[in-house]
């Protein structure tokens, strides 16, 4: 199944996400980027953060995804999990715009019926742990792809408009896979750590929640812009 | 040995009617072509144009976010609700060509605010001569070069030039005052097109765009044509 993460995770994969820079494109603004140094140490904040979260929301919508009951009901309540750990408005509909952008090729990719129970516009971690319990994949692969992407999409920003080196770009995001990967299984254990779901609940008390008031300021300061160049 | 190349009894698992799904809404037609061609002087006259006799609205493709969405209120008589402006994340030909999510999800906005809709036109961001839309985006896409970029642009050929529906030569009224050779660009662009049309123009002198509304309507009624 290794083609099948490989797939989720590549950025070719036609899912909107190369319009959305993670808060970059406003902490470059800010002045908080503007070098390799102050990008790893933003990207690893936002990995520890909001993709930790996104992490174990991911695994956790793929282990309900796996599930035939009470499947819908599973999905509602993560995407409410999910706003709940999303404070920002900006940040909310930056992760439904690419929801909704992994659905519309996940489910001609992988189709399944799962895909018809996620509640329309979804957070981008619970369309992401349903593609990938469609593409066959586990939990732990969700979550690993969850952490992998919090910090391509603003690592390639970061590229584009600080015009950096790609390959030191590369070093940067090759200096954080360790710390990806333990990011991924930490959040898939969390997930996975709750009580049995006897009452179609996922345990959400147990998913990660970590957020970063930095993360959500930058988004809210970005989403009024009328000169950006991404969506979010 | 590798395997065979036989098609005859494969069922194509790409014949998705959800694939096939804006072949059925409004005709989407892409506009592309260098920065400063008249991307969105033709947007806005067809716009004038067409605007009386169709339900349309405009995506755009800026840069940034309302340069061109912002002339298209002021010159194409269009209210807000018919614009639609998206972000391209500094790659414009991205956003129409490898990843078209945020162009599709514009266009399913305008569909959903309009239900009556005929006629969507996309305007790529500026872009090179090796710029053309996705056909998961648009049904047909007009390329739009101009005169004052010389003469030898249709001869370079490219994408845009060579595999467009329309390509479409503005500004023939700078020829005399940039030493273009319109015959040579007519010409030339016959030579690389395979029998697809061009159309010379000048939006100066024909604000209408007449000929290039003409080709849009021909594009509507042979569509509803193949599904009648």
């Amino acid at each position: 199944m290794t083609a099948a993460l490989l797939t989720l995770a590549d950025s070719r994969l036609p899912a909107g996400g190369h319009t959305h820079s993670g808060g970059v494109e406003q902490a470059i603004a800010a002045g908080i980027v503007h070098d390799p140094r102050s990008l790893e140490v933003f990207l690893r904040r936002r990995l520890t953060t909001a993709g930790s979260t996104a992490a174990g929301l991911a695994a956790a919508a793929c282990r309900a995804a796996g599930r035939d009951e009470p499947r819908r009901a599973s999905l509602a309540r993560l995407d409410a999990e999910a706003d709940a750990r999303t404070p920002s408005p900006a940040l909310r509909q930056a992760s439904r715009q690419q929801g909704r952008g992994l659905v519309r090729v996940g489910r001609r990719a992988w189709p399944t019926a799962a895909w018809d129970d996620l509640p329309p516009h979804p957070h981008h971690p619970l369309a992401l742990g349903v593609a990938a319990a469609a593409a066959g994949l586990g939990p732990a692969d969700a979550a690993q792809a969850a952490a992998y992407l919090s910090i391509t999409g603003s690592a390639t920003a970061a590229q584009r408009l600080l015009a950096m080196d790609p390959i030191t770009v590369a070093t940067v995001t090759a200096r954080l896979a360790a710390e990806v990967d333990a990011v991924g299984a930490g959040a898939d254990q969390a997930a996975a750590g709750g009580p049995a779901p006897t009452d179609g609940e996922p345990g959400p008390a147990w998913l990660p929640a970590g957020t970063d008031p930095l993360l959500d300021l930058l988004a809210e300061v970005h989403a009024d812009r009328d000169d950006r160049y991404f969506a979010s | 040995m590798p395997p065979d190349h036989l098609l005859d009894d494969y069922v194509d698992p790409y014949d998705d009617p959800a694939a096939r799904g804006h072949r059925h809404g409004p005709l989407r037609v892409g506009l592309g072509g260098p920065v400063g061609s008249g991307k969105t002087a033709l947007a806005a006259a067809l716009c004038r144009t067409l605007g009386a006799e169709l339900d349309l609205a405009v995506v755009t493709n800026d840069i940034y976010t309302t340069e061109d969405a912002d002339f298209l209120r002021r010159n194409a008589v269009l209210p807000d609700d018919r614009i639609e402006a998206v972000q391209t994340g500094c790659c414009p030909h991205t956003a129409i060509r490898d990843d078209i999510t945020a162009n599709l999800d514009a266009v399913e906005l305008l569909e959903s605010r309009h239900p009556g809709l005929e006629l969507v036109l996309v305007e790529s961001g500026g872009d090179n001569l090796t710029a053309s839309f996705s056909y998961g985006l648009v049904d047909v896409q007009i390329f739009v070069v101009d005169v004052a970029g010389g003469d030898k642009v249709p001869r370079k050929g490219g994408p845009g030039v060579t595999a467009s529906d329309l390509l479409v030569v503005n500004k023939t009224d700078l020829a005399p005052l940039v030493g273009a050779d319109l015959d040579v660009m007519r010409r030339d662009a016959g030579a690389v097109r395979a029998g697809k049309p061009t159309l010379l123009i000048s939006l100066r002198e024909d604000p209408a765009a007449t000929e290039v509304a003409g080709w849009v309507r021909q594009q509507l009624r042979s569509r509803a044509a193949q599904h009648a």
